[in-house]
Formats: structure tokens, C-alpha cells, sequence
């Protein structure tokens, strides 16, 4: 096991020194764009809106947010960025040319996707705290459900990614996968507002799980009950991590 | 000394048997069998589709073979493949070298692949950049580097554990002639220092400069698994005239074939092969539009008469 997590770490490692080296576009765009969409849409909309749920629209977005950035951050870095390494610039290439597997490579990318939006959440949960938005210290247990989240969201990218042939074939998952989920898991309303087999529909989402866990953590609702949460998400997870390591091995191992 | 690796108790580095490899029903490589030894520089050679890219894949354990067995370094590949890539070094067709990245980063990210220790990668990273003569351009990004130091550095990638074997696939496909010389040279000291070497090429200079082994591939076969000089002084005519310009048909029709000459046509051009070709060189003389040859075959000559002259796109 150890020797495992090691192998992953080199790719880990590889993808923290290429992120650091962009650090303020990197920064800019995982941070900036989701408070932008926090302050705007939490004040402006939330002034029409007032309270959601027993709390101020801005408290009731500042989990949506978390999540989705959570989300967005894996997604993007499983899909163009991951793409990138394995077709373009022939990174995983090397890797195998290297004592890594296929296996250790999406691990340890998918390592990576979790550290991504960790950083996303951790970054906004600050920010959040210092403008009073959190409730108390139980908002800390966000963090390693935004790590599960990247997980969640990165192996699914990957499943994707292992089906790409160019960058064009993203825009299906994006548009018909991505953008439901974000409108349906509760990231804006919550789904309660939505017609009775919608909002059945979006409980198989792992968005809206993602979602459900974190939004009572930030507004100091904490549960024990919200465990029953995790079971969508790690379900994506394993399955989807399979998948992607059995796509890969068929794709680049011919 | 570059590249000291531990030694072994066996020499036999590569040990294949039988080994094939279908794609559903197209056989890229059908049944080849060979042995390569310690200390050994040996090229395969073939055509475009021979068989020679999947041959090395196979090697690396990057592609299952459909059938046969294959032993690198003592280890059963791809059963093993990972601990055997620990201790070998692969050059490839395309540099991958990462462009986010500077010359040290560049080698000091490939040694953590490989789970060697930090003060060990930064020790041979000194060393291997003096090999290469990068010392210069250690911190330098990727793409200000020429060709040529690209192709360098990724030799120096591969030479970061210490390989016990070295496989490069095209070393020196599109580089200038400068440039070739000086990647021959390295790739001859490492061989020096006892460094087992195998590379693909379609160059015949490069495999009949380095190569004390040529195994010749076509159509997923061996064709032939000798010394370069082996295959020259055994596979083909000692002289070979190339005739070409306009005028060559005229001067065909006129000077007949006598003796034991064979002759090709390409286009304009005329080989002829033979022992002894110069009373077919005297009658050139007086025939103003044409050109020519006189040389002793060499491995190109070898390798166009075993696999053809038709032309082989994709």
C-alpha cells in the first residue's frame, strides 16, 4: 500500500509543480468566478428572495457554491486537462514508459483532482467565514466531503476523457450531463421547487448528495443522519474509477 | 562513467520466443523469436508496419502479445513489467517532455517515477546533464530548446535510474545532420560503457554505424538476425552501380546485360549488382545526360532487396 501511494504521489506530485507554476490564472479562475456568483447572485437575488429553508439566501448559496466549485474543479481538470496530458502533450506516455501503471496514473490523477477542489472549497469556506457565513466549527467537516466530491466528479471526467477523441467531445457531458446537474442538485434553489419526478430524478445525482451534506454543515445544522449522504457519491466514485482504469488500459495498452 | 549498471548474474537481457501479436484479424507481428545478450547494440530494422513499434511495446510491457513469451531481464513480461520499466530506459519516437516544465524540473519529476530519493535524483541530475551538455540550460524552459537538446534531454530522462537496458524507438528521426552525430556519439559511449542498447530506425547509416546487430523485419517476420557486415557480405552483390539521368534507357538499349548482373529500374534510375561491374562503368563514358555511382553495396542495398522497393504510407 505504501509503495502504491508513493507511485501515485509522483503523479500527484508532477501535477501540483505544473499547477504552481500557473498559480494566479489557476487561482483567478477556481476562486474569483465562484464569488462573483456568491456576493452577486447572493445579494442581489437573495434581497427578492430573502430566507430559504430558514436562512438567508446568501448562507443557503454559499454551500451551493462550495459544492458546485468542488465539482467544477475536478470536472475541469478530468476532462481538458487530463485529456491534454494523455493525447496532447503525451505525459501519461512517459509515465508508462516509467514503473507506473494505469492504474497508478488515474490514481494519482484523480489524487490530484481531489487536492483541486479542496483547495476550491477550502478557499471559499474562508472567504465565506470572514463575511460571517458559516454557522461554527462544524463547517471543517466540508473539507474532506469537497476531497470525496473531487474524487466523485473527477472519475467521472475520466470516464469521459477515456472516450475522447478531441476536446469538441466534452461540450455532450458538459451541456447534457454538467449543467442539469448544477440546475437540479439544489446548487441555486433547492429541489424541493421542482416537479415530483424531477426531484426523484436528481436524488440519483451525486451533486445533490454532495449538495444535501454540505449545506447543513455550513449553516450549523450538523447530523449524524447526513452520512447516509455519502453513499451516491461513493458509489459514483468506485464505479466510476473502475471504469475509467478499465477504459484506459483498453485504450493505451493495445 | 555515465551509466554503471549493477551486473547481473545473467546476460541474457532480452529472451523472446515465439512472440506474436494480432489486432483482431490483422497479425502486426507473427511468431519472432530472438535473444539479446549483455552489452549488446542492437538495431531493428524494417519498413513502415514491419512490426517494429509493437515489437517494443511488447518489450516494455505496454501491449500484451497475443501469444509466445517474452523475458526482459530475467523478469516475465507483461506479468512483471512494472519492476522491469524500474530498471530500463525508454527514448520515445516523439519527445514527451514536459513543456510546463524546466530542464531539472523535467528530470527531477521522471526520477520520482521511478521512486528514487531526492538526494539520489539531484546527484544524477548533475551528472546527466554534463553527459548530455545541458549544464547550461538547466534552468531553461522547454521550448527554448532546439531539437537536438530535446532529443538530449530525453535521453537523459531515460538514463535516470540507472538502466540496466536502453530502448529507443527513432532516435534521430528528423534531425540535422550535426545533431545525429552528436546523439551516435552519446548513444556509443553509454554502449562503451557496457550499456545493452536497442533502437528502431529506418536509417541504414545510423543502424550500420551503431549496431553490431541488425534483426531485419518485414510484415511481422525476421528476415535476417546478423552483424551489418554479415548482411552485406552475405544477403547481396559486393558493387552496385546507380545509373540515372534522362538519357538512361537510351544507354540501356544500347549496352545489353552479359554476366552474372542484376538490374533494377526505379523511374529513372538503374541499379546494377554484381561482383564486378567496370566494363559497365566504361561504357558510361560519352553519354553527356547521365550520372552515376559506382560504390560497394551497403546495408541499404541489403535492406531494399529483402523488403522492396514498393512504397509502404501508414
Amino acid at each position: 500500500m505504501a509503495n502504491h501511494l508513493l507511485r501515485w504521489l509522483a503523479v500527484w506530485f508532477r501535477n501540483a509543480l505544473a499547477w504552481r507554476k500557473s498559480i494566479k490564472t489557476a487561482l483567478l479562475g477556481g476562486l474569483a468566478e465562484p464569488l462573483f456568483n456568491l456576493f452577486a447572485l447572493g445579494y442581489g437575488l437573495g434581497h427578492f428572495v430573502g430566507e430559504v429553508d430558514g436562512i438567508t439566501y446568501i448562507a443557503f448559496l454559499t454551500a451551493g457554491i462550495i459544492s458546485l466549485s468542488s465539482m467544477n474543479a475536478a470536472t475541469f481538470e478530468g476532462l481538458y486537462l487530463a485529456y491534454t496530458r494523455m493525447a496532447v502533450l503525451k505525459t501519461w506516455e512517459g509515465m508508462m514508459a516509467a514503473p507506473l501503471s494505469i492504474g497508478d496514473i488515474v490514481m494519482g490523477e484523480l489524487l490530484w483532482m481531489a487536492s483541486k477542489s479542496l483547495i476550491s472549497a477550502s478557499l471559499i469556506l474562508l472567504v465565506a467565514s470572514g463575511f460571517g457565513l458559516t454557522a461554527d466549527w462544524h463547517v471543517l467537516w466540508v473539507l474532506p466531503i469537497a476531497a470525496l466530491s473531487g474524487f466523485c466528479f473527477g472519475s467521472m471526467a475520466l470516464v469521459m476523457t477515456s472516450y475522447a477523441q478531441s476536446y469538441d467531445f466534452f461540450v455532450y457531458y458538459i451541456t447534457l450531463g454538467v449543467t442539469p446537474m448544477i440546475l437540479l442538485g439544489g446548487v441555486f434553489f433547492p429541489p424541493d421547487a421542482l416537479p415530483g419526478i424531477i426531484r426523484q430524478g436528481s436524488a440519483c445525482l451525486p451533486l445533490y448528495h454532495i449538495v444535501e451534506m454540505i449545506r447543513p454543515l455550513v449553516s450549523g445544522r450538523f447530523a449524524w443522519t447526513l452520512l447516509t449522504h455519502l453513499i451516491v457519491p461513493l458509489a459514483f466514485t468506485l464505479i466510476s474509477t473502475m471504469f475509467a482504469i478499465w477504459r484506459f488500459k483498453r485504450r493505451l495498452l493495445r | 562513467m555515465i551509466n554503471t549498471p549493477v551486473p547481473k548474474p545473467s546476460p541474457i537481457i532480452v529472451h523472446a520466443e515465439n512472440l506474436s501479436k494480432h489486432y483482431g484479424k490483422l497479425c502486426v507481428v507473427d511468431g519472432i523469436s530472438f535473444q539479446i545478450n549483455q552489452g549488446e547494440f542492437c538495431g531493428i530494422l524494417g519498413p513502415n508496419g514491419a512490426g517494429k513499434t509493437t515489437t517494443l511495446k511488447m518489450l516494455v510491457g505496454n501491449t500484451p502479445s497475443t501469444s509466445g513469451k517474452l523475458t526482459v531481464l530475467g523478469l516475465p513480461i507483461p506479468q512483471q513489467a512494472r519492476e522491469m520499466r524500474g530498471r530500463i530506459g525508454v527514448v520515445p519516437q516523439a519527445d514527451n517532455l514536459d513543456p510546463d516544465f524546466t530542464v531539472v524540473e523535467n528530470l527531477r519529476v521522471y526520477g520520482r517515477y521511478f521512486g528514487l530519493k531526492r538526494t539520489e535524483v539531484e546527484k544524477r541530475i548533475t551528472e546527466l546533464l554534463g553527459f548530455v551538455a545541458l549544464e547550461e540550460k538547466a534552468d531553461a524552459c522547454i521550448n527554448q530548446l532546439s531539437g537536438g537538446m530535446k532529443r538530449r534531454l530525453s535521453i537523459a530522462r531515460a538514463l535516470i535510474n540507472r538502466p540496466e537496458l536502453l530502448i529507443l524507438d527513432e532516435p534521430s528521426t528528423g534531425l540535422d545532420p550535426q545533431i545525429r552525430q552528436n546523439i551516435w556519439q552519446l548513444l556509443r559511449q553509454l554502449q562503451r560503457e557496457g550499456l545493452t542498447i536497442i533502437l528502431t530506425t529506418h536509417y541504414m547509416d545510423e543502424a550500420e554505424r551503431l549496431c553490431g546487430r541488425i534483426i531485419l523485419m518485414d510484415h511481422g517476420h525476421i528476415l535476417a538476425d546478423r552483424t551489418p557486415e554479415e548482411l552485406v557480405r552475405e544477403r547481396i552483390e559486393p558493387h552496385v552501380l546507380e545509373v540515372f539521368g534522362t538519357s538512361v534507357k537510351a544507354w540501356k538499349m544500347a549496352n545489353p546485360l552479359t554476366g552474372p548482373i542484376r538490374c533494377e529500374q526505379v523511374g529513372e534510375t538503374c541499379f546494377y549488382y554484381g561482383a564486378d561491374l567496370t566494363s559497365l562503368v566504361k561504357t558510361l563514358d560519352g553519354w553527356p545526360g547521365l550520372r552515376y555511382d559506382y560504390r560497394p553495396a551497403n546495408l541499404e542495398d541489403v535492406f531494399l532487396k529483402m523488403t522492396g522497393r514498393e512504397l509502404r504510407d501508414g
